[in-house]
C-alpha cells in the first residue's frame, strides 16, 4: 500500500503493508533510529513523532501508527527537530541546560512531544508529557526544561504544511487493485458488507496492538481517516452529534464546555499521544467494560448510530453491551456516530486506577443525579470495571430515584449496589474493593455536595 | 578544575537529538540475522515433547536451536551455572526460554516464537514464600544468620514489645531500552559482542564458555544502556550467548532484542521480601532488643540472591544502634522470574524493614517517629551536636570507641543525627507535622501525612574481590586524550564524572578528552559497573593511569628546564615548568618526540574491607553514604487513592564530583523508590503468569507523580574515607529516600484511627484503603 507524506520536510511515499508501523519503518527504511521502541504498544511515548495535518501539530505514538493512517499528512521525527543547520530547537537546548537526559532513550520522545507543545503554546506539561514515560531522572529536570523553553520563539522549520493543505487532494491514495478505499460513510457501509471479516481502523490505539503483541490477521482493512465526514462533534440545539472517528482529544475539547467532568475523565484517557489517536467510536464499540467514554456516555443518556448498507440503526448506548465480547452489532454495521441530549449538566465521573495519569480503570463510576427539591429527580450510575460491560447500578438506582437525597438513601443505595455487581478480582483490583470503591463514589458524590473536600488532586502541601 | 562541576551529560546533545545509538541503533551489516526465544507457558514440569515443525516452516525463519544443539556450555548463570540458556527437559517458571529461533528480521523471530508445540508434564508450581517454606525449595542448607548479644533475653527484659509482619513487593527494572545484543562473527573463532550490559567481562566470559574458546577470543563492547538500574548486570547474558551461539552457527552477525512484554516475562526483578519481626524497646521508644526474619523470595535460579539477601541483612540496622540483635534470611526457590540486582541490591528491603519497625514503635507508643529515629541513632562518628548543645565529637580524635552494626563494622562516619537535624529546620518538619494534624481535624474525607526518613547504606561490593578497577589512557602527540575504562554507562554520568576527573589531573579543558566505549579488549577482568561503585572504582583507577602519564611528562619537562618534577604545574591547558609554559599539545608532542610512553594503564582497589559472609563479621564497607527525606503526602479515605504533596531531600554525596549529575540520582532515585513502595504492583496469578507485564499493567510513576514540590540539597562535607577528590558513590542511595514516601501514607492511614495501620508495600490505592480500615479497627 503507497503513503505519500512529508518527512522531516520532505515528501515521500513508502510502499508497506498496510499494517506496518511508522516506527518499524522509520528505523527500518530511512534508517532514523532515533525514534525508540520502549514498549511496542504506546504506553511509553519513546516513539512519540510530531505530525501535523489540518487540524494542527500532535504527537503520536509510532509504535502503533499504521502507515496509511498518515496519507497527507506531515511527520517530524526527532532527527528534524533541530534546525537544518543544526541549531537545537529551544526544548532541546533546555533539555540539556537543565540536565534533563540521563541514560537518553526516552530522551526523543520527550523532545518531540515538548517541541509539539511548545508549538502549540501548551503549558501544562503534567497532562502533556503524561504519556512520555523517564525511569532516570524523576521527570523533575524536564518539566524544569519545558518550562525554561515555554517564551522561546517556535523555530520556523518545525511549521509543518501537510500536503492535503498545499495539493488540496481528496486523500485518496493508490491501493491495491479492486481495493479502493472508501470515502464516506455509505461507501464504507458497502465496503463492509463486501468484506465481512474485515477491520476498521481509526485510531489504532487498540487494533495496533493486535499486530503488535497478537500478531493477528486483520483480514480486509478500510482506514477511517480517509473519511472525513465520520470525524467531528456539531453541538446542535437539541443534541451534539459526536462522529465516531472524533478524537478524544477533539472531544475533550467540546465537553469541556459542555461537561466538565467528561472532560476531566477524558483529561485522564490514556495520554495525549493516545488522545490524539484514539476516537470516541472506537471506544464504544470495541465493548471493552473498561473503556472510559462508555459509562460516562451511559450516564449522559447517550444515543448509539449505527450504520450498515440496510440503513441506520439506532439504540440507547447501554443496550448495545450485550455481554463480556459481545456488542448488539451486526457484522456488516460499524458505528456512525453517537448524540448525547442536550441538557444542563448533572454528570460527575470518577476515575480509579493503580496511577493518575495514562492508566486504565479498576473502576470508572459516572453519575448523573438530578436533585430538585432535596430529592433524586433522575439518575443513572453507570460503571466500567464492574461486571463483564459497561453497566448501570440499576438497583441503587431505583434506592436513590425520587428520595430524598441524604446519607441514608445513599447508604441504602450503596448496599443495593451489592447486588447490582459481582466485580472480578485481576491485577488492577480485587473484587472486595472494586465494589468498596464502587460504592464509595456515591458517596463521594454526596459528600461533595455537602461541601467536602474529597479530590486528592486538589490538595496541595 | 572540571571536577566538582556541574556539566550536563556528556552525551546529552546527542540524547535531544537522537543522535545518540544504543545497541539496536548500531549499523548492523547487511545479512543480520534476528532471534527470538520460545518460551514455556507453564511454571514447572518436564518438556515431554517438543514439536517446532511449524517454527522452522514459518517465513523468514533460517534455523530453530534447542538445548542439544549448543555446541559448548548451556548457561547464562552469573553465579551458580543453574540457568541453561535453553531448558534442558526441565521447565521452571512460566517464561523460560526453551528453543531460539534464528530468522531474517525481529518480526519474523517473534512470530515463529508463538508457533512451537510444546507439551509440558506439568507439576504444582511453587510459586509464594509460604509455598516455598512448606516444600522447603531454598537456597543454601538453611537460614544464614547475623546476630550479636543476646536478642531473645533481652526481648524478655524489654519494657513493651511488638511483633508484625510486613510484605515488600519487587520491582520490574522498566529500563527503557529492552535488553538487547549484537554478534559480530570475525575470523579464526572470534567474537566480537556489542551488549546493553553493566558487566561487559561477565558477557565475554559467558560467551567464551558458550563458544568453547579462550576469553581472549572474546571481545564485549558496550557504549550505553539505555538504563540499567541492575537489570542489565546478569539479564543480557542470555541475549549476547544466543547471539554468539547463532553468530557461529551461521555464520552471520545476529542481534536480539526482546519486544518489551518478553522482556518483562523473562527477565528478574527485585526480590519480593516477608519480613516478621519482634522487637523490644522502652519509653522513649529505643529499642532494646530486635528479632528479624528476612524471607526472600528469589524464583528459579541461583542468579545474584545470595548476596542480595546479604545485603538485605546488611541493612537491617539502617542508621540506628541495636545492642542486641537477631537477623535470620531465608533465601527461597520458587517457579518465578529469578529476581537479580536492582540498585539498592537488597538493602533497600532490610532497610525498609527497620524503618517499619521503627515507624510501629512510635505508633505504639504514641509518639513522634521522628523521635524514635534520633532515640536510636548510631551516636559518635561525625555526628552533630550532642542534645546537650557540646559541639561535635570526633571519636577518632578522642580515642573512643565507635558503635558497630550487628556485622561488627565501626560507624566512623556518621552523619545521620546532624544530617537530619539540619533537614527537619530546612524542610520546616516539626510546624508542618502540626499543621498536617490540624489539616486532617477539618478534614474528615482526605487525610494528609508526613515522615521523615533517614538513608545509611554502605558503599563497596560485599564480594571483596569485586573491588577493583582498571583504566586505559593514551595522550595522543596533539595532545587529544583517549579515556577508557571498565565502567559502564546507563544514564548515571559516570562517563562525565570520570573524564572531569581526567581533564582535572591533566589540567585541561574537558573537550580535549574522548570518551569512548567499555571494552574488554581495552580493560580486562571488569567488575560490574553496580553496587554504587562506578566512580569511585574507575575514578581512582583513571587517575593512576592519567597521573602515570602526567609524571613523565613533568619528569621530561623537569630535566628539560632543571626543576623539580613537582614544579611542573599543569592546569587550564597549560603546562609551567620554572619559567617556561607551553600548551598541553606542545607538551604532548615533546614528550613524544622523546620516545617516552604517552600511554598508561590505571588499577585501584578499595582498601581496608574484609568481610566473612558466613559468620556476618567484618568490615564490608569502605564508608557509608548518608542522605534523608521527608515527604508529605494526602490520601482519601473513600477508595485510598493518594498522592505526593512534597519531598525536601538532603543526601550526602561527599564532596560531589558533578553536582547537577547528582541531583539528577537524587531525583530520579527518590522517584523511583516512591514507585516502587506505590503503584508499581507486580502481580502473578495462581499459575504463575505474571499479569503485569507490560506499562499497561506495571505502573510507573509518570510525570506527575513526581512530588509537585521537590527540593532537593547536597549535603556539604567531604567523605572521610580516600575517595576520588573525596567524593561519595549517589548510584543506589537515593533510591532509599522514597522509604519516607510510604511511611507518609501510613502515617495519613494512622490518622483515620486508634491502631498502628500496618500498611503493606506497595501501597497502592487498595492497600492504603486497607490500611485505614485497620486503623479504624473496621474487620
Amino acid at each position: 500500500m503507497r503513503t505519500t507524506f512529508l518527512l522531516n520536510g520532505s515528501e515521500i511515499t513508502a510502499d508497506t503493508s498496510p499494517t506496518t508501523t511508522l516506527l518499524d519503518w522509520l528505523r527500518e527504511r530511512p534508517g532514523l533510529t532515533g525514534t525508540k521502541e520502549g514498549c511496542n504498544e504506546g504506553d511509553c511515548g519513546a516513539c512519540s513523532v510530531m505530525v501535523t495535518d489540518a487540524s494542527g501539530a500532535r504527537a503520536l505514538n509510532a509504535c502503533i501508527l499504521f502507515m496509511p493512517q498518515l496519507e497527507g499528512k506531515a511527520i517530524r521525527t526527532v532527527e528534524g527537530i533541530a534546525a537544518p543547520d543544526g541549531t537545537l530547537h529551544p526544548v532541546q537546548q533546555a533539555m540539556i541546560e537543565h540536565h534533563g537526559s540521563q541514560c537518553g532513550f526516552c530522551t526523543p520522545g520527550f523532545i518531540t512531544t515538548m517541541a509539539t507543545a511548545h508549538l502549540n503554546g501548551e503549558t501544562d506539561h503534567d497532562t502533556a508529557l503524561a504519556g512520555n514515560l523517564c525511569r532516570c531522572t524523576g521527570y523533575a529536570p524536564i518539566i524544569r526544561a519545558a518550562k525554561a523553553a515555554e517564551t522561546a520563539p517556535v523555530p520556523d522549520h518545525v511549521n509543518d504544511t501537510p500536503l492535503l493543505l498545499t495539493e488540496n487532494t481528496t486523500g485518496e491514495a493508490p491501493t491495491e487493485p479492486g481495493a479502493e478505499p472508501p470515502t464516506m460513510p455509505e461507501a464504507l457501509a458497502t465496503w463492509m458488507s463486501e468484506n465481512p471479516g474485515g477491520t476498521l481502523i481509526a485510531g489504532a490505539t487498540d487494533v495496533g496492538l493486535w499486530v503488535t503483541k497478537d500478531f493477528r490477521d486483520l483480514g480486509p482493512v478500510a482506514f477511517l481517516n480517509r473519511i472525513p465526514a465520520l470525524s467531528g462533534v456539531e453541538v446542535g440545539v437539541e443534541e451534539i452529534r459526536i462522529g465516531a472517528a472524533t478524537t478524544l482529544t477533539d472531544l475533550h475539547g467540546v465537553m469541556a464546555e459542555h461537561h466538565p467532568a467528561f472532560a476531566e475523565l477524558i483529561r485522564r484517557y490514556g495520554s495525549v499521544q493516545v488522545r490524539n489517536a484514539a476516537t470516541i467510536g472506537g471506544n464504544v464499540a470495541n465493548g471493552s467494560p473498561i473503556g472510559d467514554g462508555s459509562p460516562a456516555l451511559i450516564a449522559l443518556g447517550a444515543t448509539l448510530h449505527l450504520r450498515s448498507v440496510d440503513g441506520v440503526r439506532e439504540m440507547p448506548i447501554e443496550d448495545f453491551f450485550i455481554d463480556y465480547g459481545k456488542q448488539d452489532r451486526a457484522e456488516n454495521e460499524f458505528v456512525e456516530a453517537i448524540t448525547i441530549p442536550r441538557q444542563n449538566d448533572h454528570l460527575r465521573c470518577y476515575k480509579l486506577s493503580k496511577r493518575f495519569d495514562q492508566d486504565i480503570s479498576a473502576v470508572c463510576g459516572c453519575f448523573w443525579i438530578e436533585v430538585e427539591d432535596g430529592e433524586v429527580r433522575e439518575v443513572r450510575l453507570a460503571f466500567g470495571g464492574m461486571a463483564g460491560t459497561p453497566k448501570r447500578a440499576l438497583r441503587a438506582e431505583a434506592a436513590l430515584r425520587g428520595m430524598p437525597w441524604t446519607d441514608a438513601t445513599v447508604a441504602s443505595a450503596m448496599q443495593a449496589m451489592t447486588r447490582d455487581f459481582t466485580p472480578m478480582s485481576d491485577m488492577r483490583a480485587s473484587s472486595q474493593y472494586r465494589m468498596e470503591a464502587a460504592q464509595n463514589m456515591l458517596l463521594r458524590a454526596w459528600l461533595e455536595d455537602q461541601g467536602q473536600a474529597t479530590n486528592v488532586l486538589e490538595v496541595r502541601a | 578544575m572540571t571536577v566538582a562541576k556541574p556539566l550536563p551529560h556528556d552525551a546529552a546533545h546527542l540524547h535531544v537529538t537522537g543522535a545518540a545509538r544504543y545497541v539496536d541503533d548500531t549499523p548492523a551489516p547487511a545479512g543480520t540475522l534476528h532471534l527470538a526465544f520460545g518460551i514455556s507457558d507453564v511454571a514447572r514440569g518436564q518438556i515431554t515433547a517438543m514439536d517446532l515443525e511449524a517454527v522452522r516452516a514459518a517465513e523468514g525463519v533460517v534455523a530453530v536451536l534447542v538445548a542439544d544443539d549448543l555446541p559448548f556450555a548451556n548457561d547464562v548463570s552469573p553465579s551458580a551455572h543453574d540457568e541453561p540458556l535453553l531448558s534442558d527437559g526441565s521447565v521452571h517458571y512460566l517464561g523460560q526460554p526453551l528453543f531460539l529461533i534464528v530468522a531474517r528480521s525481529h518480526l519474523a523471530a517473534r512470530h515463529a516464537a508463538r508457533l512451537g508445540k510444546v507439551e509440558i508434564a506439568e507439576d504444582d508450581p511453587i510459586l509464594t514464600i509460604d509455598q516455598a517454606l512448606a516444600a522447603g525449595t531454598r537456597f543454601e542448607d538453611g537460614p544464614r544468620i547475623y546476630a550479636r548479644g543476646d536478642a531473645a533475653a533481652a526481648m524478655g527484659g524489654a519494657e513493651h514489645r511488638l511483633t508484625g509482619s510486613f510484605q515488600i513487593g519487587g520491582q520490574e527494572h522498566f529500563y527503557l531500552e529492552g535488553q538487547a545484543a549484537l554478534a559480530l562473527p570475525g575470523e579464526d573463532g572470534d567474537m566480537h559482542v556489542i551488549s546493553s550490559t553493566q558487566h561487559p567481562t561477565e558477557i565475554q566470559h559467558k560467551v567464551a564458555d558458550a563458544l568453547g574458546v579462550p576469553m581472549h577470543a572474546v571481545r564485549c563492547e558496550t557504549r550505553r544502556m539505555g538504563g540499567g538500574f541492575g537489570g542489565k548486570e546478569s539479564q543480557g547474558n542470555a541475549l549476547a550467548v544466543a547471539c554468539a551461539v547463532a553468530a557461529r552457527l551461521t555464520g552471520a552477525p545476529c542481534k536480539m532484542r526482546y519486544d518489551r512484554d518478553d522482556d518483562m516475562v523473562i527477565t528478574g526483578k527485585r526480590h519480593d521480601f516477608r519480613i516478621n519481626y519482634d522487637v523490644g524497646f522502652d519509653d522513649a521508644g529505643r529499642i532494646t532488643a530486635l528479632d528479624v526474619r528476612q524471607y526472600v523470595r528469589c524464583g528459579w535460579a541461583m542468579d545474584l540472591s545470595l548476596p542480595v539477601a546479604d545485603r538485605a541483612m546488611l541493612h537491617a540496622d539502617n542508621a540506628y544502634w541495636l545492642p542486641d540483635v537477631r537477623i535470620e534470611s531465608h533465601r527461597l526457590r520458587t517457579n518465578t522470574q529469578s529476581a537479580t540486582a536492582f540498585r539498592g541490591f537488597g538493602g533497600p528491603q532490610g532497610m525498609l524493614g527497620m524503618e517499619r519497625i521503627v515507624d510501629h514503635v512510635a505508633g505504639h507508643l504514641g509518639l513522634d517517629p521522628l523521635a524514635v529515629r534520633f532515640a536510636n541513632f548510631y551516636q559518635g562518628g561525625l555526628s552533630a551536636p550532642r542534645a546537650d548543645g557540646a559541639p561535635p565529637e570526633d571519636f577518632l580524635k578522642t580515642g573512643k570507641t565507635y558503635q558497630t552494626t550487628p556485622y561488627g563494622q565501626e560507624v566512623d562516619d556518621f552523619i545521620g543525627d546532624a544530617l537530619v537535624a539540619q533537614l527537619r529546620e530546612s524542610a520546616d518538619y516539626d510546624a508542618r507535622r502540626a499543621a498536617v494534624a490540624e489539616w486532617n481535624a477539618a478534614n474528615p474525607v482526605l487525610k494528609k501525612g508526613i515522615a521523615l526518613t533517614p538513608v545509611k547504606f554502605g558503599i563497596s561490593f560485599t564480594l571483596t574481590h569485586l573491588n577493583q578497577a582498571g583504566a586505559l589512557v593514551h595522550v595522543y602527540a596533539d595532545g587529544s586524550i583517549h579515556l577508557n575504562h571498565g565502567g559502564t554507562e546507563m544514564g548515571q554520568g559516570l562517563f562525565q564524572k570520570v573524564a572531569q576527573v581526567a581533564a582535572s589531573r591533566f589540567g585541561v579543558p574537558l573537550e580535549m578528552v574522548k570518551i569512548t566505549a567499555t571494552d574488554t579488549a581495552k580493560v580486562p577482568n571488569t567488575s560490574a559497573t553496580a553496587a554504587s561503585s562506578g566512580s569511585d572504582l574507575n575514578g581512582m583507577a583513571v587517575k593512576a593511569a592519567c597521573d602515570t602519564i602526567r609524571d613523565r611528562m613533568a619528569e621530561h619537562l623537569a630535566q628539560l628546564h632543571q626543576v623539580r618534577p613537582d614544579e611542573v604545574i599543569f592546569a587550564d591547558g597549560r603546562v609551567r615548568a620554572g619559567a617556561e609554559e607551553y600548551s598541553f599539545a606542545d607538551v604532548a608532542e615533546m614528550t613524544y618526540m622523546a620516545r617516552i610512553s604517552l600511554s598508561a594503564t590505571g588499577f585501584y582497589k578499595t582498601p581496608d574491607i574484609k568481610w566473612d559472609r558466613i559468620k556476618g563479621q567484618g568490615r564490608p564497607f569502605f564508608y557509608f553514604a548518608y542522605g534523608a527525606a521527608v515527604t508529605e503526602v494526602v490520601i482519601d479515605t473513600l477508595t485510598g487513592e493518594n498522592w505526593i504533596l512534597r519531598a525536601d531531600i538532603l543526601h550526602d554525596a561527599g564532596a560531589s564530583l558533578n553536582p547537577a549529575l547528582d541531583i539528577g540520582q537524587i531525583e530520579g532515585g527518590y522517584v523511583q523508590g516512591a514507585g516502587w513502595l506505590t503503584t508499581e504492583e507486580l502481580v502473578w496469578d495462581d499459575a504463575g503468569r505474571l499479569r503485569t507485564h507490560a506499562p499497561s499493567t506495571y505502573k510507573i510513576p509518570a510525570c506527575a507523580d513526581r512530588p509537585d514540590v521537590f527540593n532537593v540539597a547536597l549535603w556539604d562535607g567531604e567523605n572521610r574515607a580516600d575517595t576520588i577528590y573525596k567524593s561519595k558513590a549517589v548510584g543506589e542511595p537515593p533510591l532509599m529516600l522514597g522509604i519516607s514516601a510510604f511511611l507518609a501514607l501510613s502515617d495519613a492511614a494512622a490518622a483515620c484511627g486508634p491502631h498502628y495501620p500496618d500498611l503493606q508495600a506497595p501501597a497502592t490505592a487498595e492497600a492504603v484503603l486497607r490500611a485505614v480500615h485497620t486503623a479504624r479497627g473496621d474487620v
